[in-house]
């Protein structure tokens, strides 16, 4: 199958620069990058992980994504100039500030910011528009409801009368299930496409109880599939949920249902489709991840391509993998409204003959905001801006969350916790959402929440004996460095404060970490007990919600003052492409 | 995170209790129950033993080869080690018994059940792992030993994307 090189990743640095022009120009007219050639018949528009990211953003792509085993060096596990040779990018381009951290703070003042759902809509209807809405599709990977204050205190409901002006058709979820099953459903009911999820059962005690679920003889809760008709062909899109939030998340709030990767009835799901509604084209929308999704399409045959998500990688060519049935295309179309997802499909009887595929950078700079969306927005926000809009802090460096093991965001949040709670230790998650602040830039309350905002928030102090402390970091090191990936859970490492560390991701299970230490370099003993700060536990936890906790802190104004307690020393990694140089 | 404890006498009561009924449910066979119970003595020795290997060799004298005609069914992450579901479906015959071990288990040897002529060979039980381990189905069918391996992670759970 022809992937067609995307010669524009070069030509928006080309014109930039040779224009002489300090910033991108605004004005949809002049923006050709999104003059698509027209291809085949059908085009599917995907986005992901927008974590409700309502307005245009920073997000600065990482510069450590160690991939291990058969996973080093593949996509997505290549950073910064790795990333750019790999993929035929010049590094000064527009192109290179949207897909790598490469240079991000000299690019952000030229490129400004990505995404936002205003600009999203006007580049979705525009090449929605160039095929005819009956040849086109959009859909959505999950995390559209959680990441910001807004959509938090709305849980969600927001982020639907979104979904519904921006045209989203059918979508599959992760942060959506941490609402618990009322809100959920209650959001479902307004919104106007349809939820898919093959891999979300109800569990025998609510079976037996006669809990709701789509299909009570399968056990299936929601609907796995949805078949649409498109330029004359029937396209079948297969949801897949992410596998785990029953274990990256509190179990209380989906107490009824399991989950798991579930590929024997993925496999089923997908030969009915085939065998009796004849369609011609399978597409999972997947909330895997991408290592996930690649081992899967190499056993599960019957897909054409896995739009994927999770991760949070931005990569811009589909990666094809073989398996007994054929070949199958993996995607991941990164995250935060940074990048839409473009499909185009050449379908004839039964099969899909050729394929093109654009993940294009959302530049917010490029696209005039569509006035429908930019109203609703306006009106969504309004009721919360102004208490969130307060400037309770200004950082003096760059403020960013996406590394394996850290970023000074958390590095912040660690040191809140730990001074304002009185602790030694601090962890907080290693999530891949929460945007990037630039230095300088004064900090709102709205920041603070677009780091944090969760349905657990709460904070804990708690006495951890060090055997305990160094189990719970090998324990998360395998989520995200066990050599298959089927056993990884997605995410990043949990981030320490006040205790510095190595690690030898190439290790097996439980001997990962060592040479534990706390500030000031005394050695962790495994059989004293420290006291632990900490937030988003998935056990019930009493304290106030971590936002408080960090604002109160950056209001203090010690922000920086004092030096940053986490060191990780990597080792067994030497020369891995997913560490920028 | 999971809590553990060190033998599980409650839970096997619990099977043999699940086994029997089983048993009895097979109303068109009325000899089945009695000629099972007969040969059903409590595999007590098995139980007791820590490791997997000894288990294995106290319940049937003998070890297993892997087959795939021996389908293990459970989850690569559990939600919640105290429940773990894990299945076993065969398309082997003359099916006579199927166990289950848990190598990293205090009691490496989970649940064992006989399996009356004319039942079809598919057993789903929960099990309780106090870490992440090995997961192993044990048929025997015609005399021979047959087994299925798969690893299921006991995690702390939290920290996703």
């Amino acid at each position: 199958m022809a992937i067609r090189r995307r010669d524009f990743l070069k030509s928006v640095g080309v014109a930039a620069v040779s224009a002489g022009l300090p910033r991108l120009a605004r004005g949809a007219e002049t923006a050709s990058i999104y003059d698509l050639e027209r291809f085949g018949n059908v085009r599917i528009l995907h986005i992901t992980d927008t974590h409700a990211q309502l307005n245009p953003v920073y997000f600065r792509e990482p510069s450590v994504n160690i991939g291990i085993g058969e996973m080093a060096g593949r996509p997505p596990h290549l950073v910064g100039r790795a990333f750019l040779e790999r993929f035929g990018i010049r590094p000064d381009s527009a192109d290179a500030y949207a897909f790598t951290c490469f240079e991000f703070e000299k690019s952000a003042g030229r490129f400004g910011k990505l995404g936002g759902f205003a600009h999203l809509k006007t580049l979705i209807d525009r090449l929605r528009g160039d095929v005819g809405e009956r040849n086109s599709l959009l859909v959505d990977g999950g995390d559209l409801w959680q990441g910001t204050g807004l959509a938090n205190v709305m849980q969600g409901r927001d982020m639907v009368e979104v979904a519904n002006l921006l045209g989203i058709e059918a979508m599959t979820g992760h942060w959506e299930f941490t609402y618990g099953e009322q809100v959920l459903r209650d959001n479902l009911e307004r919104f106007k496409g349809e939820f898919l999820a093959q891999n979300v059962f109800l569990t025998e005690e609510a079976a037996f109880n006669d809990a709701s679920a789509f299909d009570k003889a399968s056990g299936r809760v929601f609907k796995p599939s949805t078949i649409k008709e498109l330029g004359g062909h029937r396209v079948a899109i297969v949801g897949q949920a992410f596998p785990y939030v029953p274990i990256a998340h509190p179990k209380r709030f989906t107490p009824d249902w399991t989950f798991g990767i579930r590929e024997e009835e993925l496999q089923k799901h997908v030969d009915g489709l085939r065998a009796s509604e004849k369609v011609d084209a399978v597409i999972l929308l997947s909330h895997n991840g991408m290592d996930v999704d690649l081992k899967l399409a190499s056993r599960v045959t019957g897909i054409d391509v896995i739009l994927g998500g999770h991760t949070h990688d931005a990569v811009p060519q589909p990666m094809p993998v073989k398996n007994a049935g054929g070949t199958t295309l993996v995607t991941n179309a990164g995250s935060n409204g940074k990048f839409l997802g473009v499909l185009d499909l050449a379908l004839d009887k039964g099969k899909v003959s050729d394929v093109r595929y654009h993940l294009l950078p959302v530049y917010s700079e490029l696209l005039k905001p569509d006035p429908a969306m930019a109203e609703l927005i306006g009106r969504l926000r309004a009721p919360y801006v102004t208490d969130w809009s307060e400037k309770i802090a200004t950082p003096d460096r760059l403020l960013f969350r996406r590394d394996n093991f850290t970023g000074p965001v958390d590095e912040l949040i660690c040191t809140a916790l730990r001074t304002e709670l009185d602790a030694e230790i601090a962890l907080s998650p290693g999530f891949r959402w929460g945007v990037t602040a630039l230095s300088g830039q004064p900090l709102t309350m709205e920041d603070v929440l677009a780091e944090t905002a969760i349905t657990y928030p709460e904070t804990y102090v708690q006495e951890m004996l060090g055997a305990d402390i160094k189990n719970v970091l090998e324990d998360i090191c395998d989520n995200l460095f066990n050599a298959d990936p089927y056993y990884q859970q997605g995410g990043d490492m949990v981030r320490a404060g006040g205790l510095s560390y190595t690690c030898n991701p190439t290790n097996a299970a439980g001997s990962r970490i060592s040479e534990l230490k706390l500030n000031g370099g005394k050695t962790l003993n495994a059989s004293h007990r420290y006291k632990v700060a900490g937030w988003a536990s998935v056990n019930g936890q009493q304290g106030a919600p971590v936002w408080d906790v960090v604002a109160k802190y950056l209001r203090s104004g010690r922000m920086f003052q004092e030096r940053l307690g986490t060191g990780v020393t990597l080792k067994g990694i030497d020369g891995n492409p997913g560490i920028a140089g | 995170m999971t809590a553990t404890t060190g033998s599980h006498p409650t839970r096997r009561l619990i099977l043999q209790g699940a086994a029997s009924v089983a048993l009895l449910g097979l109303g068109n066979l009325p000899f089945a129950p009695a000629r099972a119970a007969a040969n059903d003595k409590y595999p007590e020795e098995a139980f007791k033993l820590k490791n997997e290997a000894d288990a294995i060799k106290a319940l049937y004298g003998r070890t297993a080869e892997p087959s795939e005609k021996v389908k293990l069914d459970a989850p690569e992450i559990a939600e919640n080690g105290g429940v773990v579901p894990i299945s076993v479906t065969t398309t082997l015959d003359k099916v006579t018994s199927i166990s289950f071990l848990v190598a990293e288990n205090p009691n490496a040897l989970a649940a064992s059940y006989r399996i009356p002529d004319g039942t079809l060979p598919a057993i789903a039980n929960r099990l309780k792992m106090a870490k992440t381990s090995n997961v192993t189905a044990i048929v025997e069918a015609d005399g021979k030993l047959y087994s299925a391996t798969k690893e299921v992670k006991v995690t702390v759970g939290g920290c996703g994307g």
